[in-house]
């Protein structure tokens, strides 16, 4: 699965290719078919997203909404309190 | 050409990714007018992205031109009032005095600001209204038809300028953002675009300083804008981007010109 997703308001797109352009993954292009409004309209065409959000602050038209891999969650998966004496300690994280 | 990756987000992707970027509340349902590739939607989007972080929008008037953004109400979900041509700036010092606690904006096209409204925009500056004034300069008249603007560069063809702008009788593109900062009661003065993300997250940064400002009473904050008129600059959105940085730039460097002591 890629890092990231985007999706767009098609009927809403104006095929301005700013976001294309802006996709540093080449991740996007415009669609064969048009959209109510007669605009080809921008299309994830690659599963290489990384959620970067590049296309979305370009385009004009607020058409795109954007997803990124949760960042790993930070609470700790032990803790060690009161030791009065040398602890050995081996952690097996699955989490990767 | 590649197959169409589907819009729907698969039970895994549900699952492990957040949403990082949605349009804002504060922009309304309507649609914007603008041609395609548009820098004016660009601007109100990020202004509306802001007043939303800044959980600002029952405090927030804008005060709408005439120019392609006269509709400029019918998007950005906030209280707004329309104005004369070039006399926004004049209109939010009005607001802002009967209602001092609210945060007050012009937004205003090159026309407007630095051709009809010269007087307005300066006195309003020189008088340090604690207003932010939002100057998009697309370098021409965008809304009827593409005619030369004060800032039209010289040897840009306009409708009213088919073989090009010379000095010899239209004079210099004005710089007024720059005639600006130094009147004393202008606080923050910067010239910013929307042409790449990076451009667009420093546009964010500067309506953010200058709603701030505008909170601590420092004065006037002036952003320009140098954005672009696919319509009437007769390119494509992705051309006229790149004639706006190869062209625009050189004329009006993008950057801090005064920021508060
Ligand atoms: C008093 C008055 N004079 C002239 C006009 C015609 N007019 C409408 S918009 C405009 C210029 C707009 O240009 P600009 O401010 O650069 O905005 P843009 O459309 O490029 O965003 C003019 C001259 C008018 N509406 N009212
Ligand atoms: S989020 Fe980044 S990588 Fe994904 S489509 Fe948009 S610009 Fe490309
Ligand atoms: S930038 Fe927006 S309006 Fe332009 S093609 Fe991409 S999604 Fe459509
Ligand atoms: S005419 Fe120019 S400024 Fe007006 S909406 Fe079209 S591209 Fe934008």
């Amino acid at each position: 699965m890629a890092k990231g997703k985007v999706t767009f308001d098609i009927e809403t797109c104006k095929g301005c290719e700013l976001c294309i352009e802006a996709c540093p993954q080449l991740s996007l292009a415009l669609s064969s078919k048009i959209n109510a409004q007669g605009y080809h309209y921008a299309v994830l065409i690659k599963d290489n997203c990384t959620g970067c959000v590049n296309c979305a602050l370009v385009c004009p038209d607020a058409v795109i909404t954007v997803y990124r891999q949760k960042k790993k969650s930070k609470t700790p998966v032990a803790r060690i309190t009161n030791v009065t004496q040398n602890i050995t300690v081996t952690i097996d994280d699955e989490r990767k | 050409m590649s197959p169409e990756i589907t819009q729907d987000l698969t039970a895994e992707e549900q699952e492990q990714l957040e949403c990082v970027y949605a349009k804002p509340e504060t922009l309304t349902e309507t649609r914007f007018h603008y041609c395609p590739g548009c820098g004016h939607s660009v601007v109100h989007r990020v202004l509306m992205e802001v007043v939303e972080e800044l959980d600002i929008q029952d405090k927030t008037i804008g005060i709408a031109p005439v120019g392609c953004s006269v509709f400029a109400y019918h998007y950005m979900n906030i209280d707004m009032q329309g104005a004369a041509h070039g006399r926004a700036s004049a209109v939010a010092t009005a607001v802002k005095r009967l209602l001092p606690d609210r945060y007050v904006f012009a937004y205003q096209g090159d026309g407007d600001l630095a051709a009809i409204g010269t007087a307005e925009t300066i006195h309003t500056c020189n008088r340090g209204e604690n207003i932010m004034i939002v100057f998009i300069n697309n370098a021409i008249y965008g809304m009827t038809g593409g005619q030369m603007a004060p800032t039209t560069l010289l040897g840009m063809k306009t409708s009213t300028s088919p073989t090009g702008r010379t000095v010899e009788t239209a004079g210099f593109p004005i710089m007024i953002t720059n005639m600006i900062a130094m009147l004393p009661g202008v606080a923050y003065v910067t010239r910013q675009s929307v042409e790449t993300p990076n451009a667009v997250r420093q546009l964010k940064k500067a309506f953010t300083k200058g709603f701030q400002y505008q909170k601590e009473h420092k004065g006037t904050c002036f952003i320009e804008v140098v954005s672009n008129c696919p319509s009437g600059w007769k390119m494509t959105p992705l051309q006229a981007n790149k004639w706006l940085v190869e062209n625009m730039f050189p004329v009006y460097p993008p950057g801090d010109i005064k920021v508060p002591a």
